[in-house]
């Protein structure tokens, strides 16, 4: 039976051994080359060997423990999800686009890796196989086809005991179970086990090795007198439309999928703690650090929540939510309605707060339940051991969210507890500091907190670049003393808006109906696009290059700086 | 590495499978790494080519094939270009000759004067150009070449197993600096690559990016702090690039630094380096050290990179901004029509 490159059967393509800690193995099945590497937490990722961006490998890559660091341009694609989290040829954005390497299905079991073409089979263990605690043996490649390998494989048993064949062209002789990996259409690797560890590991290893030895000299002296199969042409896939073009900027998108409820606990006084799953326990969507989610709350309305997690930790995502901000009935929902096992409704993870990873000393200063961001970006930067320190302001310890977790960093992460106004600005001036080339801070909480990091990061000599931060709410004074015409592409409509009336209002005015939740400019709910006009956005949902690229705007608090403005409504 | 057991029995029958002998004698201890695709040596590339007639641009162009001054005069020297053996010398005169290969080997000897069929030759640069078609025009230009007060060397030639358009888009692209080339061209936290322009010059037909700037700790061998360096890149030939860079000896001028590929087959290239330095202090040898520390570097990333051709297909990779002028060079080669050493787009 030829090789096919779709073929479904789930194949030992490394030893459990072949990925120690922080190693990229270079694997191959089928003619296609796998970067398979084991994260910190565990997880073995099966991906195609070749960065998106150039096509360099990344077996030759760096594991940097939660993410994959391609050697070239050092683009880092986090665990699990394969997906793109930083670009550091353009530090200050957050990848807009959704840039994902292939991936391939892979289980750790019986003491070997396996993987499989597709998804078109499940993973299933061969007959007698969760009985024992596997030993693997050393694997022996061949220069043969697959069948050969196979049948002389099956010419070891001895007489007396006839040769079992397994699925997944695989024979047992005796105890010893021996699979045969298809490399390529004429090249094999033969990947044994034995039902525990022998006594004497070393002299069986090595007799096992010539056994197989002897059995790989015939084979490819025979294999050299007969013509070699054409290897398998793997393609490789094309990336989407929009990943082909030069990164314009995406209008974000309104998607939405399920989540569950996994854990609800109160993280502190005041701080609820929520962890959001997968329905069916598959891994959530790539996020970059200081990344947040809209959460579709039971009563209609949208929050923002901001994601807590470390690099390539996607089996769920974990968000703080402050029990007493009750504004709109906004958190209250969270926190009194929903329950474990509830579903609720998430976008994918926006980042409007990006965290440039190209800094020789990077400053997080947080204030109450701002920690959450901020405690995303230390872990990031602690993975990959990078200069930070935290600083967590809070009027007593019993209301500091996240304790534990800010515990296991390796960075510093300071607590300061309880002081008064003018003890923490004196805190912030003495943590900032005189500015030097290549710092940056990173502040989240209450704005007049904000406003003050700022206000003294600007007298210490600090430029606007390196002072980053992140709204929740939009507190900003809306300017609505303008009019203008708004033409509606696609309803056929011109209104005029008054001075003192937002777009939203006149466009409900006029019969339309148009979604909208927080109507402050924070939510993202009524994005919309424009076609043509200058915007003058007032909101603090888009970011500063959506903004600039003039092509999306919140109509419930933008407005226009052209007398018309066309959107796309 | 690896340590086989002599021929033995067939494999046939072998008993005691289940059994281990441990009284036997052990084997070597074997290592069994990942098995790797094979590698070509340049050896058996240039005895098993697999022939494909280039494109008629690509036939027609000029391409390098030798530092004219590494030639030995009565001396046979091979080569490889778009697929077909070459071999060259140089006459008593100096000139250099070259002509398709029969049964001739590396470092015969050999008087010029008997060889009849010659390809068309020209020297420039320090270089020996040949085409297998007819020459379409004069070389490109580099006029600060012949500036009196510039130490002009070549810098050697390296084989590398990929394509030369692969070649040229890594001599174009600066995002790589601080990867490849860390605390020398590049290193982090200076990972930014700015907005720069890029054009295609219709007049001299190639691809010219401009105000491209990256902060360099070494930028070149004169170099004794970090700075930011400006960049121009030309790309005046589909497999030739040129760039100028500040200079850190003198302010006003700009160091010149050319790579000439030549396309041995779609897959493997030859990279030929000049430089053309305002340089007072240093010695040649370190100059050429400098250049071939920096493509030693690039050297394993490129042979790492798939497919070995470059892929014009837009959809194909991901660019970025950063990404500008490799985006360039690609839609020029398209619309010249360059099929080789590359993954045409369909249509």
């Amino acid at each position: 039976m030829p090789l096919s490159l779709s073929d479904p059967t789930w194949y030992p393509i490394a030893s459990s051994e072949d990925l120690p800690f922080r190693h990229v193995y270079h694997g191959q099945l089928l003619g296609r080359e796998l970067a398979v590497w084991r994260a910190d937490d565990g997880n073995v990722n099966a991906w195609e060997n070749r960065c998106l961006h150039r096509g360099v490998r990344l077996s030759i890559g760096i594991n940097e423990g939660q993410e994959l660091k391609c050697q070239y341009h050092g683009w880092r694609y986090a665990n699990r999800s394969a997906g793109c989290t930083y670009i550091p040829a353009h530090p200050a954005d957050a990848p807009a686009r959704r840039i994902e390497n292939r991936k391939y299905p892979v289980r750790e079991a019986f003491g070997l890796i396996w993987s499989a073409a597709n998804d078109d089979q499940p993973f299933a263990p061969f007959p007698g196989a969760e009985d024992h605690d596997w030993f693997a043996l050393r694997p022996v490649p061949v220069n043969a086809t697959p069948e050969d390998v196979l049948a002389g494989l099956s010419r070891l048993a001895p007489d007396d005991q006839p040769v079992e064949f397994i699925p997944g062209r695989a024979v047992t002789l005796g105890s010893a179970h021996f699979f045969v990996q298809p490399v390529d259409a004429a090249r094999s690797v033969i990947r044994g086990i034995l039902p525990e560890k022998p006594a004497d590991e070393i002299a069986t290893l090595r007799y096992y090795n010539e056994q197989l030895t002897k059995l790989r000299d015939s084979l490819e002296r025979a294999a050299a007198k007969k013509p070699a199969p054409e290897p398998l042409q793997p393609v490789f896939e094309k990336v989407s439309v929009e990943l082909s073009t030069m990164p314009d900027i995406a209008v974000p998108r309104g998607n939405t999928f399920p989540v569950v409820v996994k854990r609800k606990w109160q993280s502190a006084d005041g701080v609820i703690g929520f962890e959001l799953a997968d329905r069916d326990g598959k891994h959530l969507p790539t996020f970059q650090p200081g990344a947040h989610i809209d959460v579709h709350l039971p009563n209609g309305l949208v929050r923002q929540y901001s994601l807590t997690n470390g690099p390539g930790d996607l089996m769920s995502y974990t968000i703080g939510v402050k029990a007493e901000s009750a504004s709109k009935g906004g958190s209250k929902v969270l926190v009194e309605t929903v329950r474990e096992g509830d579903v609720l409704a998430i976008s994918e993870p926006r980042n409007n707060f990006p965290l440039r990873r190209d800094a020789t000393r990077t400053v997080l200063i947080a204030a109450g339940i701002g920690i959450t961001p901020l405690l995303s970006m230390a872990r990031f930067l602690d993975k990959s051991s990078l200069n930070y320190e935290l600083h967590y302001f809070a009027r007593a310890s019993e209301t500091m969210a996240f304790s534990s977790e800010l515990d296991v960093l390796h960075g510093r992460a300071d607590r300061h507890i309880g002081l008064t106004r003018e003890a923490i600005k004196a805190k912030v001036a003495e943590v900032l500091g005189q500015y030097q080339f290549a710092n940056h801070v990173y502040i989240c909480g209450p704005g007049a907190m904000l406003e003050m990091v700022q206000e003294t990061a600007t007298a210490l000599g600090w430029p606007d670049e390196a002072v980053h931060f992140e709204y929740f709410q939009n507190d900003k004074t809306i300017d609505a003393s303008s009019a203008f015409d708004v033409e509606l592409a696609r309803s056929a409509m011109t209104l005029h808006v008054p001075a003192g009336r937002t777009i939203l209002e006149t466009m409900r005015e006029a019969g339309l109906t148009v979604p909208s939740s927080c109507e402050q400019g924070a939510c993202g709910t009524c994005l919309t696009g424009v076609i043509e006009g200058e915007v003058d956005h007032q909101d603090v949902y888009l970011n500063k290059t959506e903004k600039a690229s003039n092509t999306c705007m919140m109509t419930c608090v933008s407005r226009a700086k052209s007398g018309r403005l066309v959107l796309d409504i | 590495m690896d340590h086989r057991d002599e021929p033995g029995d067939d494999g046939g029958g072998a008993s005691g499978m289940h059994c281990p002998n441990l009284n036997r004698t052990p084997s070597p201890a074997l290592f069994v790494g990942t098995p790797r695709p094979h590698r070509y040596s340049p050896a058996n590339l240039e005895s098993t080519p697999m022939p494909k007639a280039p494109d008629p641009i690509t036939r027609d162009l000029w391409h390098v094939v030798a530092a004219t001054d590494e030639l030995k005069i009565g001396l046979i020297e091979t080569t490889l270009l778009l697929d077909r053996r070459l071999a060259m010398t140089r006459g008593l005169d100096g000139e250099p000759v070259v002509w398709f290969a029969t049964d001739e080997e590396n470092g015969e000897d050999i008087d010029a004067e008997t060889v009849l069929d010659r390809l068309p030759v020209k020297t420039a640069y320090g270089y020996t150009w040949t085409c297998l078609g007819t020459p379409s025009a004069d070389l490109f230009p580099i006029p600060e070449f012949a500036e009196a007060d510039r130490v002009n060397m070549s810098c050697g030639s390296i084989g590398i197993h990929v394509s030369a358009p692969r070649a040229v888009e890594n001599f174009l692209d600066m995002g790589h600096f601080p990867y490849v080339h860390t605390d020398i061209l590049g290193s982090e936290p200076h990972t930014e690559v700015k907005e720069y322009d890029v054009e295609v010059s219709e007049e001299r037909d190639e691809v010219l990016a401009t105000k491209c700037k990256f902060m360099q700790p070494r930028a070149a061998k004169s170099a004794t702090q970090a700075m930011e360096v400006e960049y121009v890149y030309r790309v005046p030939h589909p497999f030739c690039s040129v760039l100028y860079k500040s200079c850190p000896e003198d302010e006003s001028r700009r160091d010149v630094i050319g790579i000439f590929l030549q396309p041995m087959t779609e897959e493997t290239c030859r990279a030929h380096l000049l430089q053309s330095m305002i340089d007072s202090t240093s010695t040649i040898t370190d100059l050429r050290r400098f250049q071939q520390t920096i493509f030693g570097q690039d050297k394993p990333i490129l042979e790492n990179q798939y497919p070995k051709k470059l892929p014009l297909d837009p959809r194909s990779e991901t660019p970025i901004r950063a990404d500008k002028s490799a985006i360039a060079y690609r839609r020029w080669l398209s619309q010249k029509g360059i099929t080789y050493g590359v993954i045409p787009q369909a249509n």
